[in-house]
């Protein structure tokens, strides 16, 4: 990092660190969700960007998490902090299962990612047929806006939940720079880049895999119980959707994978764009189902024909961030 | 619970397979020799359904004679996007070939959701409502019109595979990209050509699927998921494996629709598609790569 990028850096903290003073509630939820964007969007990165293994059912991590913290305090009261080392438990064991099933089994690329998919996909359904978290019905978690922050059981007022978010958004890009730089992630480069190269040169390349989705389930179960507190209902057909595992990995496709903003600024621009083109439509009273998504599609593609690599290292390069 | 109940349902679930099976071979086809995984797969198929829907609406033209429009519209269609959008793609990596088609799905789906609104659509047609019966068990004639075409489109798409020169000049693209180059194939035509077949394949299965079922745009997503879950089981590019896969897929879904319940068919589905990749990655009749 140059001098130029630690400086634009520290202006976007201030910023960040400043916003609620100056924005409405409207403004922080979209932040807000920006935020958690890039945070679920870094969490895959680890796995994908990193390591090279295409994950294309993350909503799974999400919720699961978001059930086993939603479903103690919905029951027994147990509030996220406890609830929130159990969902990732729970998704670090997930993600070990199923690494281990496909990385023993040599699954790998398309197939991955299918069963992945597969994956998510079974669980929704199972999660439709549970007594316990409500069924298709969903699950709604007693809504208690206070005015005053009660950080035991995550409830407060809209900046409570933002400055929650940043804090590990900036935790997740903290840790991910550390990541990158470390033993585990030049072996990551490594397998991403040619995994029997890798294995030629003595990496352990099932190990490292493990370790890498093991990672991701656990940085992406803390985004599953923020989305429980902070919406306070779960469906299944909502949390496990495929398009939701789409939603997560929009983002650092668009910014750029495998690089450390990529996922800050492919989210902030999904989402600036999503809710454009939505205030523009409401504007011109042309609010019929579908039309938002179609525009979003049409930016998607154009965006992965002319910028295939991402917004971000272009970008990084217009500014002069790198040489 | 009566027998003659479970021996129709295997009957209806057999027959929907095949329709299903017709879908996956698109599928198949173009993993087979693009390498380019279809994941606008089944949105094209709800796009198939909504125009034999709209033919019959304006022409009463039976579904059974929207197939011949329909597949030739699809053919040009897949051989646009494969010649278009996704030739330049064939070398990127997975995850932007998977972007590319998810944006072409996304956009599909919304069209048709603008354009058609949320609710089922259908086609009335007399023989919908007919059938035969062989002793206790009822034979639709809807459901065996549309499986027998189903069996006749694949059994058609195998004979162009082994007896015809371009079938040859295909089935050599998906062996050995350079090779095929090597001699002078245009490799990228060929591409092209093959995803306007399996394109009218999935045309063909969605006319068929018309008549079982309504559609909604909603469907599209579902049926993408539910093709790979039928050419995994099958075997990745193999033709018969996906008519086999889809049998079996049919077949699940409408027994565990009748023994537990109609939501969680898909539930089984997916269960079989994990124990697949698992034990057998390559699928029940695929080659070991």
């Amino acid at each position: 990092m140059n001098r130029r990028a630690a400086v634009l850096l520290a202006i976007l903290a201030l910023l960040l660190a400043a916003l609620p003073a100056f924005a409405g509630n409207y403004l922080l939820s979209v932040a807000t969700l920006i935020l958690y964007l890039a945070f679920v969007g870094q969490a895959w990165n680890v796995m994908m960007g990193f390591a090279g293994q295409l994950s294309l059912g993350h909503s799974l991590y999400v919720g699961v998490a978001a059930y086993v913290a939603g479903g103690l305090f919905f029951h027994f009261g147990i509030g996220p902090w406890a609830g929130l080392w159990l969902a990732m438990l729970a998704c670090v064991l997930l993600g070990a299962a199923i690494g281990f099933l496909a990385f023993r089994f040599g699954i790998s690329g398309v197939y991955f990612a299918l069963l992945t998919i597969a994956f998510a996909e079974f669980t929704r359904i199972g999660f439709d047929h549970l007594r316990w978290t409500g069924g298709p019905g969903g699950m709604f978690l007693k809504v208690a806006q206070r005015d005053q922050i009660d950080l035991a059981h995550f409830r407060g007022p809209p900046e409570m939940y933002y400055y929650a978010m940043l804090a590990f958004a900036a935790g997740a890009l903290a840790l991910c720079a550390w990541l990158l730089r470390s033993r585990a992630g030049y072996y990551w480069q490594a397998i991403r880049e040619n995994e029997e190269a890798a294995q030629a040169l003595g990496i352990n390349t099932f190990r490292w895999k493990m370790v890498a989705v093991m990672i991701s389930a656990a940085m992406t179960s803390v985004a599953g119980v923020f989305f429980a507190f902070y919406y306070n209902n779960i469906f299944p057909e909502q949390i496990f959707h495929i398009s939701r595992s789409i939603e997560i990995i929009l983002g650092p496709i668009i910014g750029g994978v495998g690089t450390l903003f990529g996922p800050i600024v492919g989210a902030a621009l999904l989402t600036l764009l999503g809710d454009g083109i939505t205030e523009l439509l409401a504007y011109y009273d042309w609010e019929i189902p579908g039309v938002k998504q179609v525009f979003y599609g049409v930016v998607l593609l154009a965006v992965i024909v002319f910028r295939p690599n991402g917004i971000w290292p272009a970008l990084a390069r217009r500014l002069g961030l790198c040489k | 619970m009566p027998l003659d109940l479970i021996v129709n349902v295997v009957v209806a679930g057999v027959l929907t397979g095949l329709v299903y099976g017709l879908m996956a071979l698109g599928l198949s086809v173009i993993f087979g020799v693009v390498r380019v995984v279809n994941f606008a797969h089944g949105e094209m198929m709800t796009v198939a359904m909504y125009a034999t829907v709209l033919l019959f609406a304006a022409f009463r033209l039976d579904p059974f004679l929207a197939v011949v429009p329909v597949a030739a519209a699809f053919f040009v269609l897949g051989y646009a996007l494969q010649a278009g959008l996704i030739n330049p793609f064939i070398t990127r990596p997975e995850h932007s070939q998977f972007i590319l088609l998810v944006a072409v799905a996304m956009i599909m789906v919304n069209v048709l959701l603008v354009v058609f609104g949320p609710d089922a659509r259908s086609v009335q047609v007399d023989y919908q409502l007919e059938s035969w019966a062989l002793g206790p068990i009822l034979f639709d004639k809807a459901r065996v019109y549309a499986a027998s075409l189903a069996l006749a489109t694949s059994a058609a798409l195998f004979a162009f595979f082994r007896f015809t020169l371009t079938g040859k000049a295909i089935r050599a693209c998906a062996d050995n990209w350079l090779g095929a180059k090597v001699v002078g194939l245009d490799v990228k035509r060929y591409y092209a050509l093959t995803f306007g077949l399996g394109s009218a394949c999935v045309a063909v299965a969605g006319c068929m699927m018309v008549l079982l079922v309504d559609v909604t745009p909603q469907l599209g997503p579902a049926y993408t998921l539910l093709a790979f879950v039928i050419v995994i089981v099958g075997g990745l590019g193999s033709l018969t494996g996906a008519l086999l896969g889809g049998v079996l897929i049919g077949l699940s879904e409408a027994l565990a629709g009748l023994f537990i319940a109609p939501s969680a068919k898909s539930m089984f589905s997916f269960g079989l598609l994990i124990l697949v990749l698992l034990l057998r990655p390559q699928g029940l009749l695929g080659k070991k790569s």
